[in-house]
């Protein structure tokens, strides 16, 4: 079991409100993905949750009981740290047993354990390493099997991808997505990088400056951005944002509308193409258009137009609308 | 990184490093010289070197008619002893000091240092005085006690430069997985601090070995180490120039071995890794 | 960045080392200072009571204290600027590539394992000596009059002493920080046209400041206290001629058997201590990483 509930936890260090205060509800056997800029709080909220700072204020109830006050041994949890932080002097198969033994297990339970975990993320033949030769993809595992190991109530990931190679982190990254198909409990998941977010998640936790902007899945979050923060940091090229005469047409202080969104061909707008990118399956190109600033276009396959080319854009989908705070009309 | 240098450069220099090592080196080398030498040949003159009469009499000699292996005794007892008893305590400073760092940590460090300022003769009467009373004098738990004291907070300053460096996120990890504030220091910061705690060790080793103010005031013969048996060693018109030479040899021979392999170390721990 | 617990833990580990080095600090000291304003001499027990500032008038009317401190002063100064001139010149040397730059590097290191009584005995018999020592010979086999070192010359003669126990150190710090400077910017410098003398001065120089600033910090503290060398060697004489501060305050209480005096002295060298030690840290503050 592993519900997680916030109500009202702030955390200051000295003067500075790093959060001034969440309320949010994990549910049991929930992925969760706490995803924003960095210095958004997301390091520190997890933090809070594991116990390895104090909240200033506010409740953490984990399972239906107060661990507020709980050190993080006693929480239940297990961590699997963006450096890894793996044991250097110890071999892989202490490093898993680490937790057992510390929490007084036999021998032959530790065993039996440390053979599983090393079974399902593949490390078997490595068990008699030290994390010094291993790659980084095997240490990730093995953090991941130290983590593993306690059953915990619920896992909660620091960055755990970004200290690996782009080909290496799609590969971990369905590891632990189909980690959780499997056994079930709960995640809780802290990155910067929104593909990691939108790929894994079951629900994604927008947060900027310690406060959550959104909370809704991946889906929703790309659709229904509540304001213009989320719209721009969920979707890759980023969405475009116009404001003025454009924007008045629509009844909005600012419009929104995503790259994918915009057609090249006919349309009401015109600009000379700036810079172009073509990757074959997808292309890129920066369009300037006078009166509506620079606008991003993402086309399928190859778009045929290149820079210093006068093209014409139609917006072909949804136009989000916000008002002169920012908030979805 | 070397760069490549032509090999007429390369015989000069080589020549005048070694000329300047083996002026520096000089010293030491000409008292094992004397050591081995008779007491007539010790004093001959002119130096006798390659006509001299060789002999291992002054070791046996030194070692059988002095009270030398009490001396040597007292020397591994108290170097040794004051720094298991100053790790005991420094450890778990140091690594308050580099885990939880608070404002005024760094004041904390300075103020220890600053204790090692204190000229160790302002307090001599009254640490001489406390001895009395306690039946501390000529003891080796007493030196013991002073020496720990003396290098402490250099003991704390290293084990602390050497703690910053491993990575706080691995003490957390250990405490995600269960352990004891206890079991976090034995299990994973003591080991992979291994190589910092040993070089540590061995530095206040030889720091100790080699202290020659509390030894030589607090003790006259029971507990007394080398340095205070070798300061008042008396030569009378070197009389005994052999013997002294192979009772000093003796008694920096370990420490020499010791320092060398700890050279490197040396550098990091006494400049508390400001210099790397 | 922690929680209140381990907070409060780390406070629990800090306090012994905090706890046992402020006893070691205050007790001695409190009782020093009783002592300085106190009548207390061994040789005549009865008579005891409180003399003000007596003791410490004593001192600074005795010519012995001016000298002593001058003494202590050029004691210091003397060995931090052999130490750091040779010390760079050797270092230089030394981390040229040279053969056999290991045994080079421990014959250069030795010196620093040798503890003060031996490496005053050392240079006080074998070299110093007027009839035996190395330095006689040599005189007389040139021809001249043995030169008597710790008779005519004790300052100089400890300062020698000393300095060749800490040049080592001063020497194997310097090689480490040159070993941390460049190559690049050294090449880059000679493709700029500046020639050796002008590497030194603008690159090499500026790069060793941090570890000369080190070097001055370090071996102060521990010169400030240099005892055993005195009193294996000259005994701080002849007369008062290489007594320093410390030495004079140990002849006060051992052979004078003056505690109030020895103490008033005492108390006059914390204070000496305490203003180097202010101007030290607040040097080694902005060098040492905390």
């Amino acid at each position: 079991m592993g519900k997680i509930q916030l109500t009202k936890v702030r955390k200051s260090f000295g003067e500075v409100d790093v959060i001034p205060g969440i309320d949010l509800t994990i549910e049991d056997g929930e992925f969760v993905v706490f995803v924003g800029p960095s210095g958004c709080g997301k390091s520190t909220l997890l933090r809070l949750i594991a116990g390895l700072e104090d909240t200033t204020s506010g409740v953490i109830d984990i399972d239906g009981k107060d661990a507020t006050n709980l050190p993080p041994a006693k929480r239940g949890l297990a961590m699997v740290f963006q450096s890894y932080a793996l044991y250097p002097h110890m071999t892989v198969r202490k490093n898993i047993a680490f937790p057992l033994k510390m929490a007084g297990m036999d021998q032959a339970e530790q065993d039996k354990r440390v053979a599983r975990a090393a079974s399902v993320l593949n490390l078997s033949s490595y068990l008699d390493r030290r994390p010094g030769q291993l790659s980084g993809g095997q240490r990730q595992r093995v953090a991941i099997g130290r983590a593993i190991v306690r059953e915990p109530a619920a896992f909660l990931f620091d960055e755990p991808l970004s200290n690996l190679d782009a080909a290496l982190r799609v590969g971990m990254r369905q590891e632990i997505s189909e980690l959780h198909q499997t056994l079930k409990t709960t995640m809780v998941y802290v990155t910067h990088d929104q593909v990691e977010a939108m790929t894994m998640a079951d629900k994604i936790v927008v947060l900027n400056a310690g406060r959550i902007e959104q909370v809704g899945s991946p889906l929703t979050l790309y659709h229904e951005p509540r304001n213009k923060f989320v719209a721009g940091f969920i979707g890759s090229p980023r969405m475009n944002f116009i404001d003025g005469a454009e924007a008045a047409k629509h009844g909005a202080h600012t419009i929104g509308i995503r790259p994918e969104h915009i057609t090249v061909g006919d349309g009401p707008w015109e600009g000379v193409v700036g810079l172009s990118e073509h990757l074959g399956s997808d292309s890129f190109i920066k369009v300037e258009v006078p009166g509506l600033g620079t606008l991003n276009v993402r086309g399928p396959g190859e778009l045929g137009v290149h820079h210093g080319d006068r093209v014409k854009l139609a917006p072909a989908g949804k136009i989000h609308r916000f008002d002169a705070e920012g908030l979805a009309i | 990184m070397a760069r490549a240098v032509s090999p007429r450069r390369m015989i000069l220099t080589t020549l005048a490093a070694w000329t300047v090592a083996l002026i520096i080196f000089f010293p030491v080398l000409w008292m094992i010289l004397t050591s081995f030498k008779t007491e007539a040949s010790a004093v001959a003159s002119p130096p006798e070197l390659l006509g001299a009469s060789w002999t291992l009499e002054n070791y046996v000699e030194v070692w059988a008619r002095s009270d030398y292996p009490r001396f040597f005794w007292n020397s591994v007892v108290i170097a040794v002893g004051s720094t298991l008893l100053g790790l005991v305590i420094a450890i778990p400073s140091a690594w308050a000091m580099a885990f939880v760092p608070g404002k005024r940590t760094k004041d904390l460090l300075m103020w220890m240092l600053s204790t090692k300022m204190m000229p160790a003769v302002a307090v001599m009467v009254p640490i001489y005085l406390l001895f009395l009373q306690f039946g501390l004098l000529d003891t080796r738990i007493g030196l013991v006690l002073v020496l720990m004291l003396m290098n402490l907070p250099i003991l704390i300053w290293m084990l602390y430069t050497y703690f910053k460096e491993i990575p706080a996120e691995i003490l957390e990890a250990a405490r995600m997985d269960g352990a004891s504030l206890w079991n976090e220091i034995l299990y994973v910061l003591t080991p992979m601090a291994i190589p910092g705690i040993a070089s540590t060790m061995l530095l206040n080793i030889i720091l100790a070995w080699n202290e020659a103010f509390w030894t030589i005031v607090l003790t006259t013969t029971k507990a007394a180490p080398l340095s205070a048996f070798i300061a008042s060693f008396s030569a009378p018109q070197g009389l005994f120039y052999a013997k002294l030479s192979a009772a000093s040899a003796m008694a920096i021979l370990p420490i020499l071995i010791l320092g060398w392999f700890s050279q490197k170390q040396l550098v990091r721990g006494l400049t508390f890794g400001a210099v790397k | 960045m922690s929680t209140h617990s381990t907070r409060l833990a780390a406070r629990f580990m800090v306090a012994p080392s905090v706890l046992v080095l402020f006893i070691w600090m205050i007790v001695p000291l409190a009782m020093t200072a009783y002592f300085s304003f106190r009548l207390y001499r061994l040789l005549s027990p009865d008579r005891t009571g409180w003399v003000g500032f007596n003791n410490y008038v004593w001192f600074f009317n005795s010519p012995d204290f001016w000298l002593a401190l001058t003494n202590t002063l050029l004691l210091v100064g003397g060995v931090l600027v052999i130490t750091v001139v040779l010390g760079i010149l050797i270092a230089l040397l030394i981390d040229q590539p040279v053969k056999g730059q290991g045994v080079l590097r421990i014959l250069v290191i030795a010196p620093f394992f040798v503890m003060p009584p031996v490496a005053a005995s050392i240079w006080e018999n074998l070299f110093m000596h007027p009839q035996n020592g190395l330095f006689a010979a040599l005189a007389r086999g040139l021809g001249g009059q043995p030169i008597l070192f710790l008779e005519q010359h004790p300052l100089p003669s400890v300062i020698g002493i000393v300095a060749w126990e800490w040049l080592p150190f001063a020497t194997l710090i310097f090689v480490t920080a040159l070993q941390s400077l460049s190559s690049e910017q050294l090449e880059a410098a000679e493709m700029d046209g500046a020639g050796a003398l002008s590497r030194f001065r603008y690159i090499i120089l500026p790069h060793m400041t941090r570890a000369v600033t080190v070097v001055i910090l370090i071996q102060t503290i521990f010169l400030l206290g240099i005892f055993g060398e005195i009193f294996t060697t000259t005994q701080g004489g002849p007369g008062s001629a290489s007594t320093t501060l410390p030495y004079m305050i140990f002849k006060q209480a051992i052979v004078a058997k003056d505690i109030g005096r020895a103490a008033a002295g005492g108390i006059i060298a914390v204070i000496l201590a305490n203003i180097v030690a202010y101007f030290l840290m607040r040097g080694i503050g902005r060098h040492l990483d905390a």
